[in-house]
């Protein structure tokens, strides 16, 4: 079986003693910043970066995908002890886990979570397994004009998860797009949008921007009201959950992980999605659905496996492709450039110790959290009553640094300022800056791709829809667009985004 | 016909909008535009650009008819304080080293917040500043030096 002896290489890889010791400061260095409030995923990978550096290729790759899954367990502790989700993805975590954390069931809530989150990644990690070399077959067959339209489904993809308005979406779509065009163009070496600096000419730095939207624009958000946060202190104990819990957990964790899985391949940012589909379906199977927001079992379990299950899933893109799902397959890339790795379907041919080594390091990641960070969830909790004010001169200073030493510029120091004020003008207009950022990255392969297949077709714009996997795709897109524009989901949508609130 | 009153923060947004997306048309007229068969750098941009104008008007024009939320409280002080900090940062981390630049990195940061009081926050950028040079600079050695031209005696 192949199946069996790429994972055994794989393991073998992600299993050697420094491997395993990558992986394990990842999860934990990950865990220990996801659970400061006010800090994504996005963020806390864009300040972990720099430390990845002086690794070996697999090492660093390893111990970012650690960095990713603590994180995103860090923002589920938040989300049930201060109602304080650290990202959009465990938004639906609040709902129900921070009321079950008020009635005093914090530690069932939290083991729950894990739990469930294990689960899923287990089974999701298999998919990807099994269907990265396939995915990677068809992948060789794409064309410029495949991935032009693969690249619009998953920029229409992230306009549907998008809060609020789906105009300002799509036009946070275009500016992002236009931002990642900063730069010199290819073809023709000519700068554009570079306002006459010269240290702008490779255009704008990636992590400057996820900082400064991501970041800096988080913490003066967070400075606004400051006000105390009431942290549930009131011991977290109880960690093992009931045989009732459990029997309430079995079914939500399976459907969730089958929801997660499906809806994570979608480039642009399936797991948010996941874990809302999870959520509304568990409601709706429920046979007690108004225990929903008032502490359910189901709500938690099912939405954390589901966006676990997303999370490793959206690897595929990725791995396969080269293309990412979302801002942290984005951050992805860039360090597998720093590395020197082209990121797309030969990766798997030509480095498939690389290639196997992550899929096996998912999985030592998802057990590393189960088995270390239960027990060490009093130190987090003890994290979360760290005030605020000392927190963000913290940030601040990590981020700087990070930041620099990507590239040793300092514009990118001020890109991060300038974007930190963007990024707080558009949270303060209502616009969502996930679908920038995903423009923002996008741009640039979206321009190449469009240009190219253009040549190809000696500039006959139809080729987008005479090549069959290209019409298809661009058929998804468009299929997505017209059902977030249905007024019937649009007003299913804003209720389940009301919800959250 | 009611009174035509806007909803402020979408009016501004599709003002900005607007200001944004004429500013890369701008810049865009200076570009070559190519054609659709070998499209220059100008081309992909523009479209981009007209396409971000349109949006820009689409929400103006939604802003006479839906209201949403006011802007709520401004982070005046926030942002005084935290925005400079990456810039100082940049601005003498290669004249003053690593060290005394984090340091007043963090010390600017500190004054975001006004339950920060002076005696905390040095202490706390005196903590940091070890540590951050111990980890980064020790440990990993990133290639900062850790004083500067603009210190050395």
């Amino acid at each position: 079986m192949d199946l069996f002896s790429n994972l055994a290489l794989g393991f073998s890889t992600a299993g050697s003693p420094e491997n395993l010791l990558f992986c394990l400061i990842g999860v934990l260095l990950g865990t220990l910043i996801g659970v400061l409030p006010g800090i994504g995923a996005t963020a806390t990978i864009a300040m972990l970066l720099p430390i990845t550096f002086q690794l070996e290729p697999v090492s660093s790759l390893i111990m970012l995908a650690g960095i990713y899954y603590g994180a995103q367990y860090g923002g589920s502790t938040t989300a049930i002890l201060i109602n304080m989700p650290g990202e959009s993805s465990s938004a639906v975590t609040a709902i129900d886990g921070y009321q079950m954390a008020r009635k005093g069931r914090a530690g069932a809530a939290l083991s729950i979570a894990a739990l469930g989150s294990f689960f899923a990644g287990t089974v999701s990690t298999f998919l990807v397994a099994i269907f990265a070399i396939p995915l990677t077959g068809i992948a060789l067959q794409f064309g410029a004009a495949e991935y032009f339209s693969l690249m619009i489904v998953g920029l229409v993809s992230s306009i549907a998860l998008a809060h609020g308005s789906i105009v300002k979406a799509l036009a946070m779509v275009a500016l992002g797009l236009l931002l990642g065009l900063v730069g010199t163009d290819i073809y023709t070496g000519t700068p554009r949008f570079t306002l006459g600096i010269r240290e702008y000419a490779d255009g704008l730095n990636f992590v400057a921007v996820a900082v400064g939207v991501f970041g800096v624009a988080e913490i003066l958000r967070n400075l606004e009201g400051e006000k105390t946060r009431t942290v549930l202190m009131a011991k977290v104990s109880g960690l093992l959950p009931t045989r009732d819990d459990f029997r309430k957990m079995f079914a939500p964790v399976i459907r969730g992980t089958v929801i997660g899985s499906a809806l994570g391949i979608l480039p642009g940012g399936g797991a948010i999605l996941a874990a809302f589909a999870s959520y509304t379906v568990e409601k709706r199977l429920s046979d007690t659905p108004e225990e929903f927001g008032h502490g359910a079992v189901a709500g938690v379990a099912g939405p954390e496996s589901a966006n676990n299950a997303g999370a490793q899933t959206s690897f595929i893109p990725l791995l396969t492709l080269g293309i990412p799902a979302n801002p942290v397959m984005a951050l992805m890339v860039g360090a597998m450039i720093i590395q020197g790795i082209v990121p797309g379907p030969n990766v798997a041919i030509e480095q498939p110790a690389l290639f196997w080594g992550i899929i096996a390091s998912m999985w030592i990641g998802n057990l590393m959290l189960v088995v270390l960070n239960l027990p060490l969830i009093g130190l987090w909790v003890k994290l979360l009553t760290i005030p605020y004010y000392v927190l963000f001169p913290i940030i601040m200073a990590f981020c700087s640094i990070g930041v620099y030493s990507v590239n040793s510029n300092v514009y990118d120091l001020y890109a991060v300022a300038f974007f930190g004020i963007a990024g707080y003008l558009l949270v303060k207009l209502r616009c969502e800056p996930a679908p920038l950022l995903l423009g923002f990255v996008l741009g640039p392969l979206l321009e190449e791709n469009l240009r190219r297949a253009m040549i190809l077709s000696r500039g006959d714009p139809t080729t987008f829809v005479t090549r069959p996997i290209s019409a298809f795709l661009l058929l998804i897109a468009f299929a997505v667009l017209v059902v977030v524009f249905l007024p019937a989901v649009k007003a299913k949508r804003e209720a389940v985004f009301q919800e959250e609130d | 016909m009611k009174s035509l009153s806007l909803d402020t923060t979408n009016a501004l947004c599709g003002a900005i909008l607007i200001g944004l997306g004429g500013f890369f048309i701008y810049q865009c007229l200076n570009l070559e535009l190519g054609t659709a068969f070998r499209m220059g750098p100008g081309y992909f941009p523009l479209l981009l650009a007209i396409i971000l104008t349109l949006l820009g008007f689409v929400i103006l024009i939604q802003a006479a008819r839906v209201h949403g939320e006011p802007l709520g409280p401004v982070a005046w002080r926030g942002m005084l304080f935290i925005l400079p900090a990456p810039i100082f940062f940049g601005l003498t981390v290669r004249g003053l080293g690593f060290v005394p630049s984090l340091f007043f990195t963090a010390l600017i940061a500190c004054f975001a917040s006004h339950r920060m009081k002076p005696l905390t926050a040095i202490a706390l950028s005196i903590a940091l500043t070890v540590f951050s040079v111990a980890v980064f600079s020790y440990a990993l050695g990133l290639p900062f030096e850790r004083f500067g031209p603009w210190v050395r005696f």
